[in-house]
């Protein structure tokens, strides 16, 4: 079971460049004790006069429980918009409303077995956390971290501490293996064996990294990206439709009920839409 | 000792209690519905039993899926959604969820809403009996729905028919709200055409139909075109109706909403005209804004001078040159230690 999530106001320890991308630190007691990998946090930006009401929802990089600070939770962000351009202005001292630890974590295996973990872009975040928490269970962990060029990387330097091997792809090969991360990883699944295989990033990535799982017959964890107003459950906008333990698919919130999910049980062909046999979907036709 | 001479926060004193038609509920702040699920998921941001009621997600008959994705988008100081009124449907709110909420000692006004009258009124007469439920509120103006042309509360006589079904099928101690949409030329028109059917009180209002073009897709932002604008950004419409409706029917208890993220605000729709608030949008932002709202409002009263909520409640109407304005008095500053440091710490 996962712990009740938590509203805090914690004060900015640091942001800092990392590629395209900027290292968000923030001290959030109640949420850093709590948080295992695969799980998310939801800020909200602009300040206290914002006309952006909505929270950004990125996941743990790393929680970190104790040490100088009463617990602090790191985060990626990648700049999209207004909100999270007011985010890579962050500074030391700033104040930041932080609601979490929100989702479901990844499942850990209950053997000591290898993993493939695939990260896309700063979708990487979580698999530290998780490459660290596979290793307390002796599971080997192999990262492949792939983005559509070197800046759009996340961690690969990082990497090579806490995997037992780590491959990198990108599209115009500018570091690493040109190509994408499902290129590579057939490979790897057969190499090391790894009997379960996890990933987070971009929604077409997840589905492909999926079916090359699906062919090894092997599970595979995703954690999705769907775009989210609240991050805890009421607001209804982050559904997909995901196929249920009893066969029936529903229009499954990514906050509460993923944003981890088996890879074989979401609908991606239907992802956007709502499957003409999902519970509840209109009579005639997928609209 | 000035310590403990000092006033107490006057918050404490002001009498909180409100009544929706035979609703009678502790305080006048309650959350909004399609904003708070059924309260589970605030559970962990405040205590349920402290608001004045939790309004569930408008339920229907049977589950329903909702729309397709993109459901949301943002906009200056709001959102729009299209979810398309996804839900278990009635069985599982009467099973899971209504009990969940008893249990709590959390008061429940129950959104219900359907496609036709019969389900409208099938749903009423689902909800007798059930624990908790202290009023039913029809919600016969969700723009989020494929025959939008067809709002019931877009038309006088079809919002009358609704809520003459509902109001006979619900039991008679329970009160029918009927929640309206602030999309037509009249709401008064509508508002009068209600209570004529039997409606007890009126919640003002629904979300305003509103359309977000995605200018890298060049098409709607949303899938399904069309959403409902909520938020601060409707907060002077949603005052606007308030304030003509109670004018025109002084008599029906409103239930207050739009884009309410504080007690200054809330206090707005009190004053004209609302005896409660609903707070919806404002849960995406703070989850645990409902309560926050409820103290802010309380000390806001206090600090104009306001015994009793029922003294403020459409207060704003009262005649030009009548004065009996309660100027805000400043909150009492809190004791401070006396302190021998020469430089600030912020100093340099």
């Amino acid at each position: 079971m996962t712990v009740p999530p938590v509203q805090v106001r914690g004060e900015v320890l640091g942001r800092r460049r990392v590629g395209a991308y900027h290292l968000v630190e923030v001290v959030a007691p109640g949420i850093a004790e709590s948080a295992r990998p695969g799980q998310f946090v939801a800020v909200t930006v602009g300040g206290p006069a914002s006309s952006m009401l909505l929270r950004r929802a990125f996941a743990i990089y790393r929680a970190t429980p104790v040490g100088a600070y009463t617990g602090t939770v790191k985060f990626v962000v990648g700049v999209h918009g207004q909100g999270t351009e007011w985010l890579a202005g962050l500074r030391q001292g700033d104040q930041l409303d932080v609601v979490g630890p929100l989702g479901t974590p990844f499942r850990l295996p209950t053997k000591p077995v290898g993993c493939v973990l695939v990260g896309g872009g700063y979708g990487s975040a979580p698999l530290f956390g998780l490459a660290d928490a596979l290793a307390a269970r002796d599971c080997p962990a192999h990262l492949v971290l792939g983005a559509a060029t070197a800046d759009r990387l996340f961690g690969d330097q990082e990497a090579r501490r806490a995997a037992a091997s780590v491959t990198v792809t990108t599209d115009d090969g500018s570091t690493g293996v040109r190509g994408v991360v499902t290129d590579v990883l057939p490979g790897l699944v057969e190499r090391t064996g790894a009997l379960v295989v996890y990933a987070c990033g971009p929604m077409p990535m997840l589905r492909a990294v999926g079916q090359v799982a699906a062919s090894y017959a092997i599970p595979c964890q995703v954690a999705v990206e769907e775009s989210m107003a609240c991050g805890i459950g009421v607001c209804m906008t982050c559904v997909l439709p995901v196929v249920g333990a009893d066969g029936v698919t529903r229009m499954t919130r990514s906050c509460v009920d993923g944003p981890v999910f088996a890879a074989d049980r979401v609908r991606w062909d239907e992802v956007g839409r709502v499957p003409a046999d999902a519970l509840g979907a209109p009579a005639g036709a997928t609209y | 000792m000035s310590v403990v001479d000092l006033p107490r926060p006057a918050a404490a004193a002001v009498d909180l209690r409100t009544t929706l038609g035979a609703a009678r509920l502790p305080n006048p702040v309650l959350t909004a519905s399609g904003c708070a699920a059924a309260g589970r998921e605030l559970a962990p941001f405040l205590d349920v039993a402290v608001l004045g009621a939790v309004v569930t997600k408008s339920v229907m008959l049977a589950p329903r899926s909702g729309r397709a994705t993109p459901r949301m988008a943002e906009t200056p100081s709001g959102m729009l959604n299209s979810i398309g009124l996804q839900g278990p449907g009635i069985d599982a709110l009467v099973e899971h969820d209504l009990p969940w909420l008893a249990e709590r000692g959390a008061r429940a006004v129950v959104s219900i809403a359907g496609s036709t009258v019969d389900e409208y009124a099938e749903l009423a007469g689902r909800l007798r009996g059930s624990p908790g439920v202290v009023a039913v509120e029809a919600n016969i103006s969700c723009p989020n729905v494929a025959e939008r042309g067809q709002v019931f509360a877009c038309d006088p006589d079809a919002a009358a028919r609704v809520i003459a079904a509902v109001r006979r099928e619900s039991s008679p101690m329970i009160p029918v709200l009927a929640k309206l949409s602030p999309d037509v030329t009249d709401i008064v028109a509508i508002a009068r055409s209600c209570v004529d059917a039997g409606a007890d009180g009126l919640s003002l209002i629904n979300t305003l139909l509103a359309m977000v073009i995605d200018v890298d897709r060049q098409r709607p932002a949303l899938a399904g075109v069309t959403g409902g604008l909520s938020g601060p950004a409707i907060r002077p419409v949603a005052v606007r109706c308030v304030w003509q409706v109670h004018a025109a029917l002084p008599a029906v208890p409103i239930l207050g909403m739009g884009g309410i993220m504080t007690g200054l605000e809330a206090l707005q729709f009190v004053l004209a005209g609302a005896s409660a608030v609903a707070v919806g949008t404002a849960v995406f932002h703070d989850p645990s804004s409902p309560a926050r709202v409820l103290a802010e409002l309380a000390a806001a009263l206090a600090a104009r001078g306001f015994d009793r909520l029922a003294d403020a409640v459409g207060y704003a109407h009262r005649p030009a040159g009548d004065g009996g304005d309660h100027h805000p008095r400043p909150a009492p500053e809190p004791a401070r230690r006396p302190t021998h440091r020469v430089l600030g710490a912020d100093e340099p």
